[in-house]
């Protein structure tokens, strides 16, 4: 904690003077001037594309902003956006809910017991560094070219984030705050529950952060091989007719999609780990 | 002895890294009496910190035995009190919630739970803090935090490794004054690490001196003080300089030896 924070909590209270409302409205005016020039970013990157597209670049490399709206518009009104982004979004969640849970688990279990972390260390480390989109023509011999081969994908990146994190998070834990804690009186499940899994908490949730990505191009990669739905399978099928709006609509729906999801773990983060500090 | 004594007999530690073994504490004999506030004073790496782990059960001891409530230690005891000059309040749980964390272990239910918090809260003037988090105090504070913590399950035997040191000057002596309060109206076992030997005097019945690596016993000092001193005053009592002169001359030559090392 800095030296300034420590004297305020020391000092408590304090008074909302007319200086504190001027570093407010300092910080508002600030935050909308990022927000303008982020906005006239964008539109000057669209511009910029709208110019170049049948001028400096060829339309069928770079397609055009009208071409890729209005491609957008049609699907949202027929339905293709929906039928397919659900698809993507449900074998996304599938992965990530599998690979948390099983990944957190095990990141639990060989995070306490070293004997286990020992042995099985070289074998975790082979296979870390197979890079995983390697496994996903395997996962569709496997499973098939329906969701499945989609989740397994996606939960096999996530498994290892969340998997390392959790182990180095338990790992981490401050030897002091659990004897401290069996002196009180807790047993094994209450120093599990009070004090290593809320100290692994932010590793687990850095992980989070890192993986959720990963799931969607998990699922994305899964469809591009071999499917017939999804967002993936349409930008690899509109790949195959040189279709470039539909390829960047496609793309353009991911990223979307991502950002989405970010910011919503980040709301979770802030609420998760409050106790931090600012 | 079925109450909160501690009796050390012939305890030895020797740890073993990098290819030796090194002997930490000597065969320490000493019998500390139930509502006795005793402090371990010594130089550092003398392994007073090391005994006051062994009597939490937090280290094993290499030879010897530890009885504490008559019953050999052997693993964790959960019938003492710790507290150590690192913060081990638990930083994602409000000051509240850290505070009835030992109550939930020992199965008060939630609303008696609740009221004995606040009064503790109270008693180390920290009312009004219940819902902040660890982060939002000061040491000081989080020192009270606990204190509270401790006072709250009341165990009848206190271990406290220089719980204060990180405390500057001044709030170290209201802390002092704090303890010495409750002391007076709880009379638990106190065990008290320290390597300030105003401190040691200012609180205890009893200071152990330690001598330098293997920790051996060098000087056991009764404090011949009234038990209900006033710790900013007590200081300029002629038994107070005599006590600590005494202690000096025991403790100096051990932190001469380990500077000439």
């Amino acid at each position: 904690m800095s030296g300034a924070a420590e004297e305020l909590a020391a000092l408590g209270g304090g008074v909302r003077t007319a200086s504190v409302r001027a570093v407010e409205a300092a910080e508002v005016r600030r935050r909308i001037l990022v927000l303008i020039l982020r906005i006239a970013v964008g539109i000057a990157f669209i511009w910029l594309w709208h110019h170049a597209s049948g001028r400096w670049i060829d339309t069928l490399l770079i397609s055009s902003p009208q071409a890729v709206g209005l491609r957008l518009w049609h699907w949202t009104l027929d339905g293709t956006l929906w039928t397919n982004l659900s698809i993507t979004l449900e074998a996304t969640a599938f992965g990530f809910i599998i690979g948390c849970g099983v990944g957190f688990s095990l990141g639990l279990l060989f995070g306490r017991f070293r004997l286990l972390a020992e042995v099985f260390d070289p074998y975790i480390t082979a296979i870390y560094s197979i890079p995983k989109i390697a496994l996903a023509p395997l996962f569709i011999i496997w499973f098939g070219i329906g969701i499945e081969s989609k989740v397994a994908v996606s939960a096999a990146i996530v498994f290892f984030v969340i998997f390392l994190n959790t182990f180095s998070g338990v790992r981490e834990v401050d030897p002091l705050y659990v004897n401290t804690t069996k002196i009180m009186g807790g047993g094994e499940l209450s120093v599990l529950r009070h004090v290593i899994i809320p100290s692994a908490a932010s590793w687990v949730i850095t992980g989070l952060k890192v993986s959720v990505p990963y799931a969607l191009v998990g699922t994305v990669i899964g469809e591009f091989m071999s499917s017939n739905s999804g967002i993936g399978y349409l930008i690899s099928q509109a790949t195959g007719l040189f279709n470039t709006a539909s390829v960047y609509a496609g793309i353009i729906v991911l990223a979307l999609v991502g950002a989405i999801i970010n910011a919503g773990l980040r709301q979770i983060e802030t609420r998760v780990l409050r106790w931090r500090g600012s | 002895m079925d109450d909160a004594g501690i009796a050390i007999r012939g305890v030895s530690k020797t740890y073993v890294g990098r290819g030796r073994e090194v002997l930490a504490l000597d065969r320490i004999d000493l019998t500390i009496e139930p509502g006795e506030f005793v402090a371990f004073v010594g130089p550092s790496g003398c392994g007073k910190s090391t005994l006051m782990n062994m009597i939490a059960g937090i280290l094993p001891v290499s030879e010897g035995i530890i009885l504490h409530h008559g019953r050999a230690v052997n693993g964790i005891n959960r019938d003492v009190g710790y507290m150590t000059q690192r913060d081990a309040v638990l930083p994602w749980r409000t000051v509240e919630q850290n505070v009835a964390l030992p109550l939930r272990f020992h199965g008060m239910p939630a609303r008696q739970r609740r009221d004995h918090v606040a009064s503790m809260l109270e008693q180390v003037g920290l009312s009004g803090f219940g819902h902040a988090y660890p982060a939002e105090l000061s040491g000081g504070m989080r020192k009270r935090v606990a204190l509270a913590q401790l006072l709250a399950y009341g165990p009848d035997t206190l271990l406290m490794d220089e719980p204060f040191g990180a405390l500057d000057a001044q709030l170290k002596l209201l802390m002092q004054e704090r303890l010495l309060r409750i002391w007076l109206e709880r009379r638990q076992t106190v065990v008290f690490v320290t390597h300030d030997l105003a401190e040691a005097v200012t609180l205890a019945n009893r200071v152990v001196v330690f001598s330098g690596r293997p920790g051996r016993i060098k000087a056991i000092e009764p404090i011949d003080l009234p038990p209900g001193r006033d710790v900013f005053r007590v200081r300029f009592l002629p038994a107070f300089e005599a006590a600590y002169t005494r202690l000096w001359d025991a403790l100096a030559p051990e932190i001469r030896k380990g500077e000439a090392a």
